[in-house]
């Protein structure tokens, strides 16, 4: 079952409460997304551990319900 | 088993320079983020080596736990895991991929 956008960014949000979230959904079909991140708890992580940051927030669903999504993180200008 | 799987990643993560576990072949790669991996490197010109996940089971889970990465592609370079096809563009657009593998003294493809 593919997630909704909303879902994935209720996610988020509930993990990590500053992050601002941008979801595009690519093909158009619920299932293969893009998400933006951006949040000043990823301040001083390096790449790996600000996605990881954002998978731990999917719960498991990252590979698995989830199987494509692009992810960029950033900290906030 | 789940020992013997961690110490044979290990041992492939930690004798090849520039290695990438991936869905599929460099020639045929079976999934898009894969196929995005492999043109990355490709671009760069570095040589590597491919794990083709999808032949074994055993490390296509392995090396989700190994790295603590729900996902593949997974790009290791000098024992060290570097990213999944995301974060591979997202450093060779800052330039910074490029950096690490000169820094890291990676051999050319042939």
């Amino acid at each position: 079952m593919p997630m909704a956008a909303a879902d994935i960014e209720a996610m988020i949000v509930a993990a990590i409460p500053d992050a601002r979230i941008e979801i595009t959904d690519l093909a158009g079909d619920g299932d293969h997304y893009a998400a933006r991140v951006v949040s000043e708890s990823f301040r001083g992580l390096n790449r790996v551990k600000q996605h990881q940051a954002v998978y731990a927030a999917l719960g498991g669903r990252m590979g698995g319900v989830l199987h494509a999504l692009q992810l960029t993180t950033a900290v906030p200008e | 088993m789940t020992e013997d799987i961690q110490s044979r990643i290990d041992e492939l993560v930690k004798t090849n320079d520039v290695l990438l576990f991936m869905k599929g072949t460099p020639l045929f790669p079976q999934c898009g983020f894969s196929s995005r991996a492999v043109a990355i490197l490709d671009h760069l010109g570095v040589a590597y080596e491919t794990v083709d996940v999808l032949q074994d089971q055993a490390i296509r889970q392995g090396i989700k736990d190994y790295s603590d990465w729900p996902t593949v592609p997974q790009l290791y370079v000098k024992g060290e895991f570097v990213g999944g096809s995301d974060i591979m563009m997202e450093m060779y657009e800052a330039g910074e991929l490029q950096a690490l593998l000169s820094g890291a003294g990676v051999a050319q493809a042939q």
